[in-house]
């Protein structure tokens, strides 16, 4: 097909430019110091998670506050059940919604396919700020409590454009004769769906979950706003214990979550390769 | 004969959103023009109270300020993501260096901003370590100022930048560069006048995608900032929360969307529309899906 044709080509092309020598390559003393910069705080918090002592002196090994962590700290895992809770359920709504829209638009024109287009692209440009506020102002109005449900219908709301825009990306590759044969052999609309146009456009759906529960675990600030009592999120809880008073278990937390991330990443990397550079 | 089911299969997102993002965006709307309740909340009557107030030489210093950190943040960012991009699309181990520069900006928020007090706190690694080398023995005071604001915005937006940038360069024909270097231009010529108008949209990626976070932005001021590094966020969060003046917080709202949307428009309006919108939501899709997927 004309897309891996061209493909081919563009790999080719740099394939031969990787060939020709490069002398002096600035870019990379500047990309290797900006690696730097970004991992030496991470660094920093790693080290400092095995410190006896509270305050940033070394006072020698010690393993107390991942002690602390994982037995004594009952609200801060409290906090982590609440956020793959929501993360984990406002991403399949968001993936659903989305997906089927993202299909509807990329298949059919329809009277209001531009403003759905619109709705689905201008969330993802406003501050988060005015997205909190406004929510937080609609909630009151309709008199709905802060809570779980809350920060659920935000998370959802901020999720959804993501999940369309990599929904339809791909759905935008796939090849539409491929649909239309299965129309004509007889697949009613349904069967099409569930058995042609999703499992094309399965890869799309995966990446745009998984980029919605990430979305979802990082957010704080829409978060802030729309949560109430008992519903407090990892980052919620973090963002307490740094306003009031530092303790060291936070170290230990985010040098687990930093190494948890890692982990995740690193057997994804070729994978966000082809992503990226698609 | 083909029936048309797209609106069918667009309805619930378009209700969810027209509920959940519309409704809410036209309330603020709404109440930015109403007076201000004894109690918080609003009464419903019209006034153009709420934007006379904007004229606050208080509130005028924090947007001019928060303007004046956004730009230079996001200038700075683009200017280090740059080479950045370049160089991961030049490597032969790309994949490596994304990892490199994928796990930062996969690293939880607040963990970040957390990280970066305990290095420039007042007891933190970085005084410690002055002390270590003699330095004087009181400290420095690294946190709360703009100084210290802008370092960790460009520390937490530097991989929205790189990403998409990456992504448009990694598409750009380096055999143009040769091209322009036989026919006499410099190196920096050749990178000025010939890659920079070929990437483009990667570069409108890369600064909506720092500046509007940036201009945003509220944690960051709040936990890494002083109160002269209070930006517009930090404002409407407390008109909001602490002094419940919803009017006013819903105008400052509206400015701050104002000057998003029209920054979005100049760089939209360069290039035909609907070319535009696609080639844009491509940018971007790949640039969100480089990062997180």
């Amino acid at each position: 097909m004309l897309f891996h044709a061209r493909r081919a080509l563009r790999k080719s092309a740099k394939a031969a430019s990787k060939i020709l020598p490069r002398k002096f390559a600035g870019s990379d003393v500047i990309f290797w110091l900006v690696i730097l910069f970004l991992f030496m705080p991470l660094i920093v918090l790693f080290v400092y998670s095995f410190n006896a002592s509270r305050s940033g002196e070394w006072k020698g090994f010690s393993l107390i506050w991942y002690q602390k962590l994982f037995t004594e700290s009952p609200d801060l895992w409290k906090a982590f059940e609440n956020s793959a809770l929501i993360a984990l359920t406002s991403a399949l709504m968001a993936t659903m919604l989305g997906t089927l829209a993202a299909v509807g638009t990329a298949r059919y024109s329809f009277a209001l396919k531009s403003y759905v287009a619109t709705m689905s692209f201008i969330p993802m440009i406003l501050p988060e700020i005015v997205v909190g506020v406004s929510l937080l102002v609609f909630f009151a109005g309709v008199g709905l409590k802060l809570g779980l449900i809350s920060v659920w219908i935000a998370h959802t709301t901020f999720n959804i454009p993501f999940v369309y825009l990599l929904v339809s990306a791909r759905l935008a590759e796939s090849d539409p004769t491929i649909v239309e044969a299965a129309k004509d052999l007889g697949a009613t609309e349904i069967q099409t769906l569930f058995k042609i146009i999703l499992p094309m456009a399965l890869p799309g759906i995966a990446s745009a979950f998984l980029t919605a529960i990430t979305l979802s675990l990082e957010d704080f600030v829409i978060t802030f706003f729309v949560s109430g009592p008992g519903a407090t999120t990892l980052p919620l809880y973090i963002y307490s214990m740094i306003r009031f008073g530092v303790s060291p278990v936070v170290n230990a937390l985010s040098a687990v979550m930093v190494a948890g991330t890692v982990l995740l990443v690193y057997p994804l990397r070729n994978f966000l390769k082809v992503f990226a550079a698609r | 004969m083909k029936r048309n089911y797209g609106f069918a299969y667009a309805a619930p997102q378009a209700l969810w959103l027209t509920v959940f993002f519309a409704a809410p965006i036209l309330i603020i709307i709404v109440y930015s023009f109403l007076k201000k309740g004894l109690y918080g909340g609003v009464e419903p009557q019209f006034s153009l109270e709420a934007y006379s107030a904007l004229a606050n030489p208080t509130l005028l210093a924090v947007a001019f300020r928060t303007l004046w950190v956004s730009v230079a943040a996001t200038v700075l960012t683009i200017l280090i993501a740059l080479p950045c991009g370049y160089s991961i699309a030049r490597a032969r181990n790309q994949a490596v260096r994304l990892f490199l520069v994928i796990v930062p900006f996969w690293t939880n928020f607040l963990v970040r901003i957390y990280a970066w007090i305990a290095i420039l706190g007042n007891e933190g690694f970085l005084n410690h370590a002055l002390r270590f080398l003699g330095f004087r023995a009181e400290g420095y005071q690294f946190l709360y100022n703009q100084g210290a604001v802008i370092l960790v915005l460009i520390y937490m937006y530097l991989p929205y930048a790189i990403l998409p940038l990456f992504s448009t360069i990694d598409k750009f024909d380096f055999s143009l560069l040769e091209a322009a270097r036989d026919l006499g231009a410099s190196r920096m010529q050749s990178y000025v006048r010939v890659m920079l108008p070929n990437i483009k949209p990667g570069i409108f990626t890369a600064v909506l995608f720092t500046f509007i976070p940036i201009f945003g932005a509220y944690a960051v001021p709040l936990l890494i900032g002083g109160k002269d590094s209070y930006m517009l966020g930090n404002v409407i969060a407390d008109q909001v929360t602490k002094t419940r003046n919803w009017p006013l917080a819903s105008s400052i709202s509206m400015t701050v969307t104002l000057i998003t949307a029209i920054l979005v428009f100049l760089f939209a309006l360069r290039k035909p529309k609907e070319q535009k919108l696609v080639r844009d939501q491509e940018a971007l899709s790949q640039s969100v899906s480089g990062g997180a997927a």
